[in-house]
């Protein structure tokens, strides 16, 4: 349940659902969302959900924070239906033209590129949520002995398609951008497709991946 | 083919076609975007008779040259902005909050925005954009909008789908105001800071650095020191939140901002300063103000009021 709900600026309202990250945590926060959402109340227009807060932006011109309170506080999310998930296989390549980061984490986790691997793959991941960049999961959560810091100085360019982690956390870089997480491997799928307007995501929050290994050839014959 | 349509001589730094924005995407990591200066953009609409939510061209610093082919139309320039129209024979100085009157073979150079960032073209019609949920704003970072997400180019031709039939000339005389304080409301993690950081935050000086653009303002000046923790836990972020990384530095989420973030929140500015915010160019001074909610509730109504009676007058 929303455990404080606070102002962030004017135009905003700051659902705070704890401060611990754990599925039945951010499953509220998904419950919350997705109820919301479906209502569509006049007024707001944006919800951002995470770990364990629920940001939702409005404009000002029609409502304001007390309003928008009033209305999320009266809401039963609590008896709203499953969060209406999938479960999805996600190929990925670890082949060394991709594993850009393999070398650092077999430093930093003292396990070899063979265990990395095989305790990365063939798990099922939780996605908390999506965004940073369009479409970005991330998911967890990894085990204990695969967590590994953020590089310390960014990459100003991950390639699209990049699988990375960083802590508990795995993600996929949808597009090309910045970044500092430790990346294994490249999916040849389309993670985010703007073209598609209705469901641009292939993983939304609430949803459950695995990776899949496929082998270099594999890899470059995906989408033919 | 269209028969009216413009011609990219120069497409100037960061010309982007730019409407209201888009809403409802933040949580697939899709920002609002749309007009940084949403004051200017509605105005330039309304000087040419166009829906305010049509599709403009914002530019940023020098914005571009373009000659115009076709039916007479009519054009405005808002902001504080340096241009010219070049007729057949004669080359005249533009005024902003002007609409004109361009015909076959003119041409409009945008030579410069002048001690500000964004200035905004709005021609008298509708240009031919692809839209992408409801709205055909550009976000080159994702590549999302129109002109496949990406800034003008050198070269490129826009097609008008039609030109509006009321040609008549309007003219505002609304100046752009320097404020001489921003005014913030305490973030979600203002307790995150020393008091020696927070007062710092309100009582020194900031100067806004050339790492900005659309996604956010890079301040330098004093740093603000953290005692608590110098990330968070990712969590949303809307436009105008500052965030402080490890560095001691601010940052201030514009239009184009990550959807989400893991900064320290010390603060969010007021939405009545924010289309002046976006308009302080490098090296400007800033200074934060503190403000309460229901105050900054009631300055950005006034605002509002102020901004929709401007536009009754034109």
């Amino acid at each position: 349940m929303i455990k404080n709900i606070s102002n962030l600026g004017d135009a905003a309202l700051y659902c705070d659902f704890g401060n611990e990250v754990n599925k039945s945590i951010n499953s509220q926060v998904i419950k919350y969302f997705k109820t919301i959402k479906e209502k569509k109340f006049e007024g707001i227009n944006n919800l951002t959900p995470s770990y364990n807060k629920l940001i939702i932006s409005y404009d000002l011109k029609k409502t304001n924070f007390k309003e928008v309170k009033n209305y999320v506080e009266n809401i039963n999310a609590g008896d709203s239906k499953d969060i209406n998930s999938k479960k999805l296989e996600i190929p990925v390549c670890c082949h060394e033209n991709f594993s850009m980061d393999i070398k650092r984490l077999e430093e930093i986790l003292k396990l070899s590129r063979e265990k990395i691997l095989e305790n990365f793959l063939n798990k099922e991941y939780f996605c908390y949520m999506t965004g940073f960049i369009a479409g970005m999961p991330f998911l967890g959560d990894l085990d204990e002995n695969m967590r590994a810091q953020r590089l310390e100085t960014p990459r100003v360019k991950v390639p699209k398609g990049s699988v990375a982690v960083t802590e508990q956390f795995a993600n996929i870089y949808t597009f090309e951008s910045p970044g500092g997480w430790n990346i294994l491997g490249n999916t040849p799928l389309d993670i985010f497709d703007s073209s598609k307007e209705n469901k641009p995501n292939l993983i939304n929050p609430g949803d459950t991946v695995i990776f899949k290994e496929i082998n270099l050839d594999q890899y470059k014959n995906y989408n033919e | 083919m269209s028969s009216n349509y413009l011609d990219i001589i120069r497409p100037g730094i960061n010309s982007t076609f730019q409407d209201k924005g888009r809403d409802h995407l933040y949580h697939i990591g899709i920002p609002f975007s749309g007009a940084m200066d949403n004051r200017n953009y509605l105005i330039a609409n309304k000087l040419v008779n166009n829906n305010l939510d049509s599709a403009v061209i914002e530019f940023a610093y020098q914005g571009p040259h373009i000659k115009y082919s076709g039916e007479n139309i009519n054009f405005a320039v808002t902001g504080d902005v340096i241009f010219s129209i070049k007729k057949k024979d004669t080359e005249i100085e533009g005024k902003c909050y002007e609409s004109y009157q361009i015909e076959n073979g003119d041409e409009i150079n945008i030579i410069s925005t002048n001690k500000s960032v964004y200035g905004y073209l709005a021609l008298g019609g509708e240009l031919d954009l692809k839209f992408q949920w409801n709205s055909c704003s550009i976000n080159t970072k994702a590549n999302i909008g129109s002109n496949d997400g990406k800034k003008l180019d050198v070269g490129q031709r826009i097609n008008l789908k039609k030109i509006n039939s009321n040609k008549n000339i309007k003219k505002t005389n609304y100046i752009n105001t320097k404020i001489e304080s921003i005014r913030v409301i305490k973030g979600t993690n203002f307790d995150y800071f020393s008091e020696e950081g927070k007062k710092i935050f309100y009582e020194k000086e900031f100067t806004v650095s050339k790492l900005s653009d659309r996604m956010g303002m890079r301040l330098g000046g004093p740093k603000i020191d953290n005692i608590v923790n110098t990330n968070i836990k990712s969590e949303g972020l809307i436009k105008g939140v500052i965030q402080v990384p490890a560095d001691g530095n601010p940052i201030i989420m514009l239009s184009d901002h990550g959807t989400i973030g893991g900064y320290p929140k010390i603060g969010v500015v007021a939405s009545v300063d924010y289309d002046r915010l976006v308009q302080m160019s490098p090296g400007s001074k800033i200074k934060f103000k503190e403000i309460n909610l229901s105050d900054a509730e009631t300055l950005f109504k006034l605002y509002e009021m102020e901004t929709q009676n401007l536009l009754s007058q034109i």
